[in-house]
């Protein structure tokens, strides 16, 4: 039980990369942190500088309000979960998990006792006299899982536990860490790269981006309210589509119709600085998109034809794909998630935007065949042209502009 | 993969030719060992009259008895000390960034293959010079030039494979570093320090040149060194039997050192540590 708090947190290389810069986080006793981001974000190297295994070159690293910065791992009194389980193949699954509390010098009938415990929540009783390397990839997690929840830590810190799993066995696991660290309550920390682990995992999540933390918040506020295009273009699945945009007074005028503006929007669109922007980027989640004649009232957002290129039916709803016939928003931050997901890759068709919809499965809607969709606009986003931070969240963008605007210096 | 029966049987013949042919001087070895003094000239492969005197005969003989007793000892102490220094500099190869990491693997392979018989003569002036001509040390130190890199070299190579998340892992686990080597690293490493100290033990056991050059008595001479100066029964007649005889002998613990440690040889330990 205890609080984890990151307080300038740098992470300085000695040829002066800087992977973790100026970190500030708090996270609550028994509080399930996410940290999210692509590859080479920074997230694992803050999470070793917890564990202890890396260094922390300036900042302070309080574990129950104690500076641990110079601490060795062994005295920190935490658990890690290691991305491919670092098992010791030449004990038992039981020795395996009673190795910190041998190391302990904890009597050996305890030692049992909670082994024995811990094998049963896990269900690995059966196994516990067996090695690693006779166990499958998921029995091999759980016991990775099992070592550090024998112990009791102040806290779990877990670098991507599931990402050497397959795509089942993954999403099983991942409800089972859900409920193990309910049941449990203790501090965790929990990294990945996979946004979707963060949305149903975490009761916080922190994205990070080049060693910066861009945002953190529950899962609901992250979606709901990213504050710049980085968070907004990483959290959801299907992510967010951007299109180039113009404030017109009342509306904003897009490659897709124009839009009305919500008095609510207007109100903080003129708080920000520059009142009435006119160029903005516009953020459209794929399922505020419907198909038109499933839309009883459509004054609250805008009708617009649209050739469906490609329809992908899921069963419980459709996904649509169309070209849009604008300018290619470009901005560093979506160049990066596209780079991340291997999307640069792909060869563009035409000069248009791609834009997803997430329909209704009781639409009528044809592949190939023009159709009529309808976007409400309460739920649109817009963005900075320039610096990509949200126009529209409560404080003005103003607070993580610097995140958004220093050029990166990734190498 | 499939292949033809022609493609099995043109190997099978193949290995059988391979085997037989670096066992023939062996087995000619082995033949030679039962054969009398008076037929062990007679050429033939398989010997007309069996007799054990070869082998009872140099055991009778102190010059082999002793012989044996350094060839153990300083083999023995060779290995030994050449195994734990090296897994110290092999671990910190391994595990460490330094700068001369490359240099220092670089020049253990060139001592390594550097030919002894170049060494020998100025170290027998030496030798004589600082009285450890015909002493144990006296052989102990130059197998240790050999043996020191060659076991850097081979440990090295073992150290690199185990994967160093294992080591934080412990230390995470509560491990202070040197618990994290003994109770971690260590029980993984041991095929790599058994495989190294039979190279080691062998290359020490085998060495002749050094042996010849640098021992004249039974005080240090090993068996290689010993089997050479042999008596024959009369000033005219070459102990051939009784070479034979001991060339068996000495090869016996070397066959014995393989099978018994083939199991720890075996690599593929570390399997279920990390997944791939």
């Amino acid at each position: 039980m205890s609080e984890i708090v990151f307080d300038h947190i740098y992470k300085r290389y000695s040829d002066g990369f800087e992977a973790v810069k100026d970190m500030n986080l708090g996270i609550g006793d028994g509080e399930f942190m996410i940290l999210v981001g692509p590859s080479g974000c920074g997230k694992s190297t803050a999470l070793r500088m917890v564990a202890g295994l890396e260094d922390i070159s300036d900042g302070d690293l309080k574990i129950d309000g104690q500076v641990v910065n110079q601490r060795a791992p062994k005295d920190r009194d935490i658990a890690m979960v290691f991305q491919n389980y670092a098992l010791y193949p030449h004990m038992s699954v039981r020795e395996n998990m009673g190795f910190a509390l041998k190391l302990a010098k904890t009597p050996d009938d305890e030692i049992n006792r909670k082994v024995n415990e811990a094998a049963k929540i896990l269900d690995l009783e059966q196994h516990l006299e067996r090695k690693p390397a006779n166990l499958s990839g998921g029995q091999r997690q759980r016991v990775a899982m099992g070592r550090a929840i024998v112990r009791s830590p102040k806290a779990f810190l877990m670098d991507e536990p599931l990402s050497n799993l397959d795509a089942k066995l993954r999403v099983q696991m991942r409800t089972e860490i859900s409920r193990l660290q309910d049941q449990l309550g203790t501090t965790t920390i929990y990294v990945t790269h996979d946004q979707t682990e963060a949305m149903t995992l975490g009761d916080r999540i922190a994205v990070m981006r080049a060693g910066m933390l861009q945002q953190v918040g529950s899962p609901n506020d992250l979606y709901a309210t990213p504050k710049n295009l980085f968070v907004a273009g990483f959290i959801g699945s299907p992510s967010m589509n951007f299109l180039p945009g113009e404030i017109d007074g009342d509306s904003v005028r897009l490659p897709i119709g124009t839009l009305p503006l919500t008095d609510e929007m207007r109100r903080r669109l003129q708080a920000g600085q520059g009142g009435t922007r006119r160029g903005v980027i516009a953020g459209l989640r794929p399922e505020h998109f419907e198909d038109a004649a499933l839309v009883p009232d459509r004054s609250r957002g805008a009708t617009f034809k649209a050739r469906i290129d490609v329809l992908e039916s899921m069963g419980s709803e459709y996904y649509a794909y169309f070209l849009v016939e604008s300018e290619r928003v470009s901005s560093r931050e979506l160049e990066e998630l596209a780079q991340d997901a291997g999307a640069t890759d792909l060869p563009h068709s035409g000069s248009g935007s791609q834009v997803v919809a997430r329909l209704s499965a009781d639409s009528r809607i044809q592949q190939g065949a023009e159709a009529e969709l309808w976007f409400d606009s309460h739920h649109l986003h817009l963005f900075d042209q320039e610096h990509g931070h949200s126009l529209l969240t409560s404080d003005g963008g103003n607070q993580v502009q610097p995140a958004a605007t220093q050029p990166t210096t990734t190498t | 993969m499939k292949h033809s029966q022609r493609e099995i049987s043109g190997w099978t013949a193949a290995i059988i030719a391979v085997v037989v042919l670096s066992l023939i001087p062996v087995l000619w070895i082995i033949s030679l060992s039962f054969k009398d003094p008076g037929t062990i000239g007679d050429g033939n492969f398989f010997p007309t009259k069996w007799t054990w005197a070869n082998y009872s005969g140099i055991f009778k003989q102190s010059i082999f008895t002793d012989a044996l007793r350094n060839s153990i000892g300083i083999a023995a102490i060779a290995t030994v000390i050449a195994v734990v220094l090296a897994s110290f500099a092999a671990y910190a190869i391994a595990r460490l960034k330094f700068p001369g990491k490359r240099v220092i693997l670089g020049a253990s392979l060139a001592i390594a293959m550097f030919p002894p018989i170049s060494i020998v003569g100025p170290l027998y002036n030496l030798w004589r010079e600082i009285g450890l001509y015909d002493t144990w040390p006296g052989l102990i130190l130059p197998y240790m030039t050999f043996a020191l890199p060659l076991s850097i070299y081979t440990l090295s190579a073992f150290f690199r494979e185990i994967p160093w998340e294992l080591e934080q892992a412990a230390q995470v686990d509560g491990a202070t570093p040197f618990q994290a080597f003994t109770r971690v690293i260590a029980p993984l490493a041991a095929p790599g320090v058994f495989t190294t100290a039979i190279i080691v033990f062998i290359f020490c056991w085998n060495d002749f040149v050094f042996a010849i050059s640098l021992t004249s008595t039974p005080a240090a001479q090993t068996v290689p060194a010993a089997i050479a100066s042999f008596p024959g029964a009369s000033q005219f007649t070459e102990p051939i039997g009784s070479i034979a005889a001991a060339a068996v002998v000495v090869t016996i613990p070397m066959v014995l050192l393989v099978l018994l440690f083939q199991r720890r040889i075996v690599s593929g330990l570390t399997a279920g540590a990390v997944k791939g």
